[in-house]
């Protein structure tokens, strides 16, 4: 007892921290998932989640098994490199059920101007156009362009 | 994004246009800095024992407080998701500087500074909880833990206490505000911070601005409490403010020496920015206005023999500026590390909003936040001598004639 004689609140002080430190243990063990770290620095279940999330892009080689014509097309031009589904959205209902789900035909002044607006934080030799400025305000892109073959003739009709 | 677009100069990568770390981040290192150099000053009266800055002591603990429990907000605030930060000390990954950071902050608040203040206030929280009535008496009566223990002998034991736990604070403060420097020095992607000097840099700045903070916070409390100014308290403190202001300025000086002989693929960039986008904020604002001046006004009370007055003018103009200096110093190197492109052929410039989550108001607000914290602090554990112990004095040649 002479120990504590002018002590004593340094031991409730300490007694404080202890519990502090025992309510953070047992917080983090009932919030953080008992498999956390099984694989890495994350919970192993997001893996199974992940997977459980239903597919909603058909991927190119779908659309090219029966798109061939379109596909090979494509291949020889400036656009051979983007995926079907980046201008045409996510497609695995149409590969699915090809005639219940009719894809809409993309609308150039939201989809080309993506990619194709006028940007000084794009490079030089990449096409671009001022929208407001550049002619066919209230056409669709598609009226003088060829999307799946940009940059062949007949580019501009 | 389409709205600064226009604001761009040359060549920025797509990612670059827009600034990802706003005013809220200029925030943060400047108001850390000022919770370490407050740390700071007080142990210079407990470890150095540099006894004419004790009526800034208690003060000093007080403000680092205050400013301590605002400085994680403006993080908040930046965040899309604040409550998963949480996050980082349920599972935090030692490889990850932040997450680390997170405990170090935690340490610095629980074991340094709240348990200083708890050993340091004891004394007259345990006789405020006697004295008082009303709700406050509880409040009081919490803060004493059930220890009504004031004895000599246990008073002792909190002062040896607290003694140990100042010298555990002062690598807990040069570890607090180190690390702010270290998160901008180690991104090596961004010429502009990217240098060793950076926590060194920043924590001579963070001591710099704490002192300067202190010493006006005193001198405008004392204003307010119409009492007198401990004039040998300030001219030690303005010294003190001096010297570290002198090494604060060397190494800043010693970097720009640096990067201009190493001149390396990034230095056209750099200079061009400090010399048109950043030409206000750094060469007029942080070096001449910020540095140069308060420099030059602390050395002048040095050499010059000038009435109290002048001093207290001259070190209230001296801690405001050197305020603003640091708190430019942040601004050019958080915003300024933003405004060049990678590539080196562009700039861009900041936006800042007004009444937006990231923008002008609650910046002010988030400044506005620790004073009056402090206020409510300074209200609940007085910095200054209790009436009790202003009345032993007075009473003295009462009893003797």
């Amino acid at each position: 007892m002479r120990l504590l004689e002018g002590r004593a609140h340094l031991v409730r002080v300490a007694g404080l921290f202890a519990a502090g430190l025992v309510v953070f243990v047992v917080i983090r063990a009932l919030l953080v998932p008992a498999d956390f770290g099984v694989y890495g620095h994350y919970r192993a279940g997001a893996l199974d989640d992940a997977r459980k999330l239903p597919v909603v892009h058909a991927g190119q080689a779908t659309c090219a098994e029966c798109h061939t014509d379109i596909a090979e097309l494509r291949a020889k031009g400036r656009h051979a490199r983007i995926g079907c589904e980046s201008c045409h959205g996510a497609q695995v209902r149409h590969a699915k059920a090809p005639d219940e789900a009719k894809p809409e035909r993309p609308n150039g002044r939201t989809t080309c101007v993506n990619c194709h607006a006028a940007n000084v934080a794009r490079p030089a030799k990449h096409p671009q156009v001022d929208v407001a400025e550049h002619p066919g305000d209230d056409t669709a892109c598609i009226a003088c362009h060829v999307p799946h073959q940009p940059g062949t003739a007949p580019e501009v009709k | 994004m389409d709205s600064v677009l226009h604001a761009v100069e040359g060549f920025m990568y797509p990612n670059e246009v827009e600034l990802q770390w706003s005013v809220l981040i200029v925030l943060y290192p400047f108001i850390t800095g000022l919770v370490a150099g407050a740390f700071i000053l007080a142990s210079l009266e407990r470890i150095f024992r540099v006894e004419a800055v004790r009526p800034t002591y208690r003060l000093a603990l007080l403000t680092a407080l205050a400013f301590l429990l605002v400085a994680p907000l403006p993080l908040q605030l930046h965040l899309g998701h604040p409550e998963r930060s949480f996050e980082m000390y349920l599972t935090p990954h030692t490889s990850s500087a932040m997450a680390m950071f997170g405990f170090v902050y935690l340490w610095y608040l629980m074991v340094v500074l709240l348990l200083e203040i708890w050993l340091d206030y004891r004394k007259d929280i345990v006789l405020l909880s006697q004295r008082t009535t009303g709700p406050l008496r509880l409040v009081y009566r919490a803060l004493t833990l059930g220890s009504d223990d004031i004895s000599p002998r246990a008073l002792h034991t909190d002062d040896k206490v607290g003694w140990f736990v100042t010298l555990l604070g002062i690598p807990s403060a040069f570890l607090l505000h180190g690390y702010v420097g270290f998160i901008f020095g180690s991104i090596k992607a961004n010429p502009w911070w990217s240098t060793p000097l950076m926590p060194i840099v920043f924590l001579f700045s963070a001591i710099v601005s704490g002192i300067a903070l202190v010493m006006l916070m005193y001198m405008g409390f004392a204003w307010l409490r119409e009492q007198p100014i401990d004039m040998e308290c300030v001219d030690t403190i303005g010294r003190y403010l001096l010297y570290a202001f002198v090494i604060d300025f060397s190494l800043e000086m010693l970097d720009l020496l640096h990067r201009i002989y190493e001149a390396d693929e990034s230095f056209a960039s750099l200079d061009f920015m400090v010399h048109t986008k950043l030409y206000t904020s750094h060469i007029l604002i942080q070096i001449v206005l910020g540095t140069l001046l308060p420099i030059g006004l602390l050395a002048m009370v040095q050499v010059i023999r000038l009435s109290d007055a002048a001093r207290r003018g001259l070190y209230a103009s001296a801690g405001l500026l050197t305020l603003i200096g640091i708190f430019a110093m942040r601004w050019n190197v958080v915003i300024g590390g933003q405004l060049f492109s990678k590539s080196f052929l562009g700039y861009t410039t900041y936006k800042m909003g007004f009444a937006t989550r990231e923008g002008l108001l609650p910046a002010i607000l988030l400044m506005i936040l620790p004073f009056a914290i402090l206020w409510v602090l300074v209200r609940l554990l007085p910095p200054w001598p209790r009436e009790w112990e202003e009345a032993k004095p007075q009473e003295a040649p009462s009893v003797s004639a």
